[in-house]
């Protein structure tokens, strides 16, 4: 990286403001804050159904409104988890512990606006780690060949399968049958037709479509599943409450939101783990190191604060590996790659040197996004509280219309509709037994680029080596093969642990 | 419902084992075998992994996901088979946007706590449909010059 090469970024912040540039991202922040507010549209799933709209887009133009959709979805969920007890994403689980009695003791505002607050503060950190570690890491990357890359192909399916999901064995399991969906369709190098079992199937699967069927249609059948039922919790009504007090507030539980920043920007950076992780970690270390501990869970700002910090910090640094590296570090990060390759944008090692426009007026949007979801926020949440309480039934019937309309938006294909609706159908009998749509999702994108380089070192290493000697020796395969096996070892343990402590509470219930 | 029966997870795992054993029986019959190398390896993982599972579930070891529940499954399925007949023939069959309308306007119906036997209620269902499906329209026809099948209908 050469000199002032650091500072690159800030090159490109005008492009932000380019009028229709800062419309898509107005756009983006009130309809993921919406969309977030919403219990049941997680921010992956929200990210999957706009991905169709970017189609017309310039490539920066479509990241600005999946990237600004992503972070307020994120902190739009608290609002459901504060103001319904129900967590509009896996991410704001924490936050209904003490949001949700705030909001019972006449605190919702206060409890929204602490929230958007520590969101907006942790996400900025998260978005400057992202702008000044991703360069440095793209450099590095550089030295990657074809067996590492393999490796973090592999790295990738496994941490995700084992770490995001109850069952390991699942898990891994839900990544295979991801990396053999990746097979399907015409081989790259020979021509020859692999498991082409319907003429639809021909050309492969688009990863748009099944992305929406994965993550959409399962939440539509969920929905069904309820039946005629109302939504079950009563929204508690926001009295109004000073925006000064809040920020005060904020700034003067500095440990809550230091916890909550810096463990939420630690744990993005892990692929797989997530920002219901991050959350909970961050509420959990927030209360051990505070004076007032015990109050965490009557409805204790501390609680709010860290956990929201948290979960919107980690949105910046999960997008590390993925514009390094190209492996996305979580599902939502694989929605985006999916959201960057059908523009014919590769992330990785180039996209700094081919791309600098794209990546950093993407990433410069971001931490705009971060100011702006924090504004809208605070005056929208009573809105995003409305929509919080749209019936199942109304719900369900947008999800499944979104989902045919925009898979069929992709090619002007029905084929594509098919394979959405069937992965779709299909993931959520499986989600009903433990198998998981994320290791999936990541098995289908990863797969194309384990098997090229698997492909291409296994010619290298028919030419130089062994194939033994190329992917299993240098200390960079070691290691990645290391952490594949120490992910999975870990997750094993960790499995045994948890269903050794559920029989014992079971013996002693 | 946290323990589902022990032949539903039987018969969830042996689709998937079975699933596993063809693409490994395809994998390591088809040629060219170096279109199929990495099949290879990925089905014979698979494989492991699905016999290992479909294993668990015979032995009743198999504890992981809540299962399907009778009630569940009645609350779905009218709402599945409206959706896929939608999906597999109605939306090319009858046009793309008469068939959303009327899907979007069955599902809201089927799933609507709202009385069936009020006139207000009926009314908002129309409502809602006809100003998502215009939503729709603009959005895509008009926004993103999407061109829907238009069979029978439009």
């Amino acid at each position: 990286m050469g000199e002032g090469k650091h500072l690159e970024f800030l090159n490109y912040f005008g492009q932000v403001f380019e009028p229709f540039n800062f419309m898509l991202l107005l756009i983006g922040t009130i309809g993921g804050l919406i969309l977030g507010a919403t219990p049941g549209l997680s921010p992956t799933m929200a990210v999957a159904l706009l991905i169709p709209f970017t189609f017309r887009l310039e490539p920066a133009q479509g990241l600005i409104l999946l990237g600004a959709a992503y972070t307020s979805t994120v902190a739009g969920g608290a609002v459901s988890a504060i103001l319904l007890k129900i967590p509009g994403a896996p991410a704001n689980i924490a936050t209904t512990l003490d949001g949700h009695t705030m909001a019972q003791k006449g605190q919702g505002a206060k409890a929204l606006q602490l929230s958007f607050i520590s969101s907006a503060i942790g996400g900025v950190f998260g978005v400057l780690l992202l702008i000044f570690l991703t360069p440095l890491l793209a450099k590095w990357a550089l030295a990657f060949g074809p067996s590492h890359l393999f490796w973090l192909a592999i790295l990738g399916v496994t941490v995700i399968g084992t770490l995001d999901t109850s069952s390991v064995v699942k898990g891994l399991l839900s990544g295979c049958i991801g990396l053999w969906l990746a097979t399907i369709g015409f081989d790259d190098i020979m021509g020859a037709q692999r498991f082409i079992f319907h003429p639809t199937l021909g050309g492969g699967i688009n990863v748009i479509p099944a992305l929406i069927g994965l993550f959409a249609i399962p939440q539509v059948i969920t929905m069904m599943a309820k039946g005629r039922s109302t939504t079950n919790a009563d929204v508690i009504i926001v009295q109004k409450s000073p925006i000064k007090a809040a920020f005060a507030e904020v700034f003067s539980r500095k440990r809550a939101l230091a916890i909550g920043t810096g463990v939420g920007s630690i744990i993005g950076l892990i692929p797989g783990v997530g920002g219901q992780i991050a959350g909970l970690v961050a509420y959990d270390q927030s209360k051990k190191f505070s004076p007032e501990r015990d109050k965490f869970g009557t409805g204790h700002s501390e609680g709010v604060i860290a956990a929201e910090a948290a979960n919107n910090a980690m949105v910046g640094p999960s997008l590390v590996p993925l514009l390094t590296l190209s492996i996305p570090g979580s599902p939502t990060a694989a929605v985006l790659l999916g959201g960057l390759l059908i523009h014919g944008i590769f992330p990785g090692t180039d996209l700094f040197d081919n791309h600098p426009d794209v990546a950093w007026t993407f990433i410069n949007s971001m931490l705009i996004g971060q100011v702006l979801m924090c504004i809208f926020g605070l005056y929208v949440a009573g809105l995003a509280a409305s929509v919080a309480s749209v019936p199942h039934s109304v719900m369900a019937a947008i999800v499944l219309g979104l989902a045919v309309f925009g898979s069929y938006s992709v090619q002007h294909s029905m084929g594509d509709v098919y394979v959405m609706a069937s992965l779709g159908v299909s993931m959520y009998f499986l989600e009903r037994f433990g198998f998981s749509a994320a290791p999936l999702v990541l098995g289908l994108i990863l797969g194309p680029i384990a098997e090229s380089n698997f492909i291409q070192g296994s010619m290298i290493a028919n030419a130089t080596s062994s194939i033994r000697d190329y992917f299993f020796t240098g200390p960079l395969n070691l290691v990645l093969i290391a952490i594949v096996i120490a992910s999975i070892a870990y997750s094993f343990w960790m499995e045994l642990r948890n269903r050794h402590h559920t029989s014992k509470e079971e013996v002693i219930g | 419902m946290t323990d589902p029966p022990r032949n539903q997870h039987i018969i969830a795992s042996g689709f998937v084992a079975a699933v596993g054993v063809w693409v490994a029986y395809v994998s390591y019959t088809q040629e060219p075998a170096a279109a199929f190398l990495f099949p290879r390896l990925i089905s014979t993982v698979f494989v492991v992994l699905a016999i290992w599972t479909f294993g668990k579930a015979i032995l009743g070891r198999s504890k992981v996901g809540n299962g399907l529940s009778a009630e569940a499954m009645k609350n779905i399925a009218p709402g599945l088979i409206v959706a896929l007949v939608y999906i597999f023939w109605a939306a090319k069959g009858l046009g793309f946007y008469t068939a959303s309308t009327i899907t979007f306007f069955i599902m809201l119906s089927l799933y609507d706590p709202a009385s069936h036997s009020e006139l207000r209620s009926w009314i908002k269902r129309i409502t809602i449909t006809v100003g998502f499906l215009a939503l729709m329209y603009g959005l895509f026809a008009a926004l993103l010059n999407v061109y829907t099948p238009r069979e029978i209908f439009f």
